[in-house]
C-alpha cells in the first residue's frame, strides 16, 4: 500500500473534482486477499437472492411464518445491528461532551462505522418491507402514524443518520481538500453531536419499546416493561465491545495508516474502554436481577426456557463482565478482546431471543432462517466492509488529518 | 467547535415540537365514542360448526378458489382464510369456535401501524388500507390475537384480516357471516346493545352459559363478543389476556419521548460547558 495517499491540492473546480473522484475510485491495495476471495462470491450470490426476493416475493427466499413475521433480517440486521452501532454515540459523548481527549484517535473510525452500519441496516430494512415504495408515506408525511413506536423509532433513526454524516463530514472535506467547507462543517459538528446523542438514546430504547405490545408472545423471562431501558443500557457496552473488536482488526489491516504513537495509545484506549464496559455491564446485570425479582419469574427458571435464560445471563453477561474487569485491572489486552467477543455474542443472543427465538416460542411451526437469509445478511455486512475499506484508505479516518485542518481550530 | 447558544436553542425547540407530535393519539380519545361501535355477538351454544361463515366470508372478499381441508386439524386464519371455525374437545363434548379479528376498541395493530394503514373506523371495524401500508408487519408483531396475516408469496403483498365487511356496512348491509348464519349464532348490532343482550342470555339461562362475556373487557374491550357454555380456555381463548388496552403498554414510552428530546440536549450542553475548561487536565478514565 502506498503511503502517499494524500490527495494532491485541488481547486474546487468541477472538472478537477471528477478526475479526482475517478482516480480515487480505482482500487488501492491488493485485489486477491483472502477476504476478497471469500466475500466476493458470497456477495454475488447475495445479489442474486435479493433480485429473486423482488421478483417472487419475500416468501420465496425466507422461511418467515405467519406466527413469526420478523426474522433474521430484522432480528439480526436491525435489532442487533443497531445495538452494535451504539459505540458511535457513546464515544461521541465521551470525546465531545465529556472532553476525554484520550479517545479522540478512534472517534472518526467509530463514527464512520456507525454511519455505514445504519446506512446498510436501512437497506436491509427495505428488503424486508413487503411494499417498500410506500415507505414514502412515512417520510413525506401524508400518513403519520404518530402513536406508533415504529414511526418514532424510524424518524429518530433517520435523523441520527444525518447527524452521523455531519459528524463525519469534516473528514470528507479534508479528503477533498475543501478548506472553506471544512470550516463550516466543523462549526456545526457540535449541534450534530448533541442531537445525535439524544436521538440515539431514544431510538436505542425505542427498539426495545417496539416489542412492548407483544406482551403475550415473548416468553415472560424476556418480556418486561423495562425493555426500553435494558436496551439502551446494553447498547452502551455492546457498542463499545464492537469498537474494541473492530478496532483490533482494523489496526492490523490498516496498520499503514497509523503512526507509532497511535499504536501505543491504542492499548491505553482499550483498557479505558474495558473499564466502561465493566461498569455498564454491572449496571445492566443489576437491572436484570431487579426486573427478574419484580416480575416474580422464579417459576420459569426450572423449565428449559429458564436454562436458556441462565445461559444468556451467566455465560454472556456475568462472564464477560468479569473478563473485562480482569482485563482492565491487569492490562491484559487479549482478555479484553475475548471479553468483547463474548459480549457481542451475548447481545446477539439477547436481541435474537426477544425478536425471534423466544418470540412465539410456543408456535406450532418454528421459524428457522433459510440459507438465503444468512447469505443476504453476510452480503450486507461484506458490502459495508468494502465501502468502509474504500473510505479508510482514502480519507483521514485512522491517520492524522492534514496539517491545515488540524491548525484551523 | 463552537455554537451560538441562541440558535442552538431555537433549533432545539423546533425539533422538539416536530418530534413531539408523537403524542399518543388513542382511539379512546374523546373523538371516538366506544359505545357507538358496532360489533358481533357470537354465541357458541348456537353454532353448529357448519363452516358456512367461512364460505360466505371467502365469497364476500373475492376468494374464488376456496377450500377447507377435509377432516381438518387445528386451523389458523391465514392469508386465504380471514375466518376459521375449529372444533375443540371440551368438558361438554365437542364445541366449535369461530376465529377472526376481534376489532378491538383500542387496537394494537392500529397503534403499531406507522402509516395508519390499519385503522379503527368510527363505526367499529378495523380496516387495512392498501395504498398506505408499507408491509413492515409490525401490526402482526403487536396484535395480541395473532390476526393480521401477510402474503409472503406475492410481489405486492397485502395484510389480510377480517374487516367486518366494512364495504358492505357502508352500503347499509351487515357482515356476510352474520347475514348468512343459518343458526343465528352471529348477531350484528351496536356493541352496547350486544352486551345487554349477552347479559340477558346469561341471566335467563344461567346453566347454559359461563358467566362471562369474552371481549367485554379483554384487551380493553373488543367489538366481537363471545358467549360460551364452557370456560373460555377450553375453546382455545387466551384467558390471560390483559383487560387494559394494548396500546396503553407503549403509552409511557411514547409520552417520554418529547421531554427527553427537549431536556437531554440541554443537559448535554451543560456538561459540555462544564468540562470544556478542564479538558487539559482530564486524562483519566
Ligand atoms: S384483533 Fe388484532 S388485528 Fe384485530 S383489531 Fe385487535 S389488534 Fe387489530
Ligand atoms: S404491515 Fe402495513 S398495516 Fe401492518 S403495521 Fe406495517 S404498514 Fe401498518
Amino acid at each position: 500500500m502506498s503511503t502517499n495517499s494524500q490527495p494532491a491540492v485541488l481547486l474546487p473546480n468541477e472538472r478537477n473534482f471528477f478526475s479526482f473522484l475517478i482516480s480515487e475510485l480505482k482500487p488501492k491495495g491488493k485485489i486477491f486477499t483472502p477476504f476478497n476471495i471469500i466475500s466476493f462470491p458470497i456477495m454475488m450470490i447475495g445479489l442474486v437472492i435479493i433480485f429473486l426476493r423482488f421478483k417472487n416475493g419475500i416468501g420465496s427466499v425466507t422461511n418467515l411464518t405467519q406466527d413469526v413475521p420478523w426474522g433474521l433480517w430484522i432480528g439480526f440486521d436491525v435489532v442487533t445491528g443497531v445495538a452494535f452501532a451504539g459505540g458511535a454515540y457513546v464515544l461521541v459523548f465521551m470525546v465531545n461532551i465529556l472532553n476525554l481527549k484520550k479517545y479522540k484517535p478512534i472517534l472518526r473510525i467509530t463514527v464512520l462505522n456507525g454511519f455505514l452500519a445504519y446506512l446498510f441496516y436501512s437497506a436491509a430494512l427495505l428488503l424486508d418491507l413487503g411494499r417498500p415504495l410506500n415507505v414514502i408515506n412515512v417520510v413525506i408525511g401524508n400518513n403519520f402514524g404518530v402513536s406508533s413506536v415504529l414511526f418514532l423509532v424510524g424518524w429518530h433513526f433517520l435523523l441520527y443518520m444525518l447527524a452521523l454524516l455531519l459528524e463525519f463530514s469534516p473528514a470528507i472535506a479534508e479528503w477533498m481538500n475543501a478548506r472553506k467547507v471544512h470550516k463550516i462543517l466543523s462549526g456545526i459538528t457540535m449541534g450534530a453531536v448533541i442531537f445525535g446523542i439524544t436521538l440515539s438514546v431514544l431510538h436505542q430504547s425505542g427498539i426495545g419499546a417496539l416489542f412492548l405490545m407483544a406482551k403475550d408472545k415473548i416468553h415472560p423471562l424476556w418480556y418486561n416493561s423495562y425493555m426500553p431501558l435494558l436496551f439502551v443500557v446494553s447498547s452502551i457496552f455492546a457498542g463499545i465491545s464492537m469498537v474494541i473488536f473492530e478496532g483490533s482488526i482494523s489496526h492490523k489491516v490498516f496498520s499503514d495508516q497509523l503512526d507509532e504513537s497511535s499504536h501505543q495509545s491504542h492499548k491505553n484506549i482499550i483498557v479505558g474502554l474495558a473499564k466502561i464496559c465493566t461498569v455498564g455491564m454491572f449496571a445492566y446485570f443489576t437491572l436484570l436481577v431487579l426486573v427478574f425479582i419484580h416480575e416474580k419469574n422464579w417459576e420459569y427458571i426450572s423449565t428449559p426456557m429458564g436454562s436458556w435464560f441462565l445461559v444468556e445471563i451467566i455465560g454472556f453477561v456475568v462472564l464477560p463482565m468479569f473478563l473485562f474487569f480482569y482485563g482492565y485491572r491487569h492490562h491484559k489486552i487479549t482478555v479484553i478482546k475475548v471479553a468483547s467477543i463474548v459480549t457481542l455474542l451475548g447481545i446477539m443472543l439477547n436481541r435474537m431471543n426477544i425478536s425471534i427465538i423466544c418470540y412465539r416460542w410456543d408456535a406450532a411451526e418454528r421459524y428457522i432462517p433459510s440459507w438465503q437469509e444468512f447469505v443476504v445478511t453476510l452480503t450486507i455486512i461484506f458490502i459495508e466492509v468494502w465501502v468502509l475499506r474504500w473510505i479508510v484508505r482514502r480519507m483521514p479516518v485512522l491517520r492524522q488529518s492534514p496539517e491545515w485542518a488540524r491548525n484551523s481550530h | 467547535m463552537s455554537i451560538n447558544r441562541r440558535t442552538f436553542f431555537k433549533a432545539m425547540g423546533a425539533t422538539a415540537v416536530a418530534l413531539s407530535v408523537g403524542k399518543p393519539v388513542f382511539a379512546s380519545d374523546a373523538s371516538v365514542n366506544e359505545s357507538e361501535f358496532y360489533g358481533i355477538l357470537y354465541d357458541i351454544t348456537k353454532c353448529v360448526g357448519c363452516h358456512g361463515c367461512e364460505y360466505d366470508c371467502a365469497d364476500a372478499h373475492g376468494f374464488t378458489e376456496f377450500d377447507i381441508p377435509k377432516d381438518p386439524p387445528f386451523r389458523q386464519t391465514d392469508e386465504k382464510h380471514r375466518t376459521v371455525v375449529n372444533e375443540y374437545e371440551t368438558s361438554k363434548g365437542k364445541l366449535p369456535r369461530k376465529t377472526q379479528c376481534m376489532h378491538c376498541n383500542q387496537p394494537a395493530c392500529d397503534a403499531a401501524c406507522l402509516t395508519q394503514a390499519m385503522h379503527k373506523t368510527a363505526e367499529g371495524p378495523v380496516i387495512w388500507r392498501e395504498d398506505k401500508c408499507m408491509g413492515c408487519r409490525y401490526c402482526m408483531i403487536s396484535c395480541p390475537f395473532d390476526i393480521p396475516k401477510f402474503e409472503y408469496n406475492s410481489t405486492n403483498p397485502e395484510i389480510v384480516k377480517c374487516d367486518m365487511c366494512a364495504e358492505l356496512l357502508k352500503e347499509g348491509e351487515i357482515p356476510a357471516c352474520a347475514y348468512n348464519c343459518p343458526e343465528e349464532a352471529l348477531l350484528y348490532g351496536k356493541r352496547s346493545d350486544l352486551i345487554r343482550e349477552a347479559r340477558r342470555r346469561i341471566h335467563d339461562n344461567p346453566d347454559t352459559y359461563v358467566d362471562h362475556i369474552y371481549g367485554e373487557h379483554e384487551a380493553g374491550g373488543t367489538s366481537w363478543l363471545y358467549l360460551s357454555p364452557v370456560p373460555f380456555n377450553e375453546v382455545g381463548f387466551n384467558t390471560k389476556i390483559q383487560t387494559t388496552s394494548y396500546p396503553g403498554l407503549t403509552k409511557g414510552f411514547i409520552s417520554s419521548i418529547a421531554p427527553v428530546d427537549i431536556l437531554l440536549p440541554a443537559v448535554l450542553l451543560g456538561i459540555y460547558e462544564a468540562t470544556k475548561s478542564t479538558s487539559k487536565t482530564e486524562e483519566e478514565l
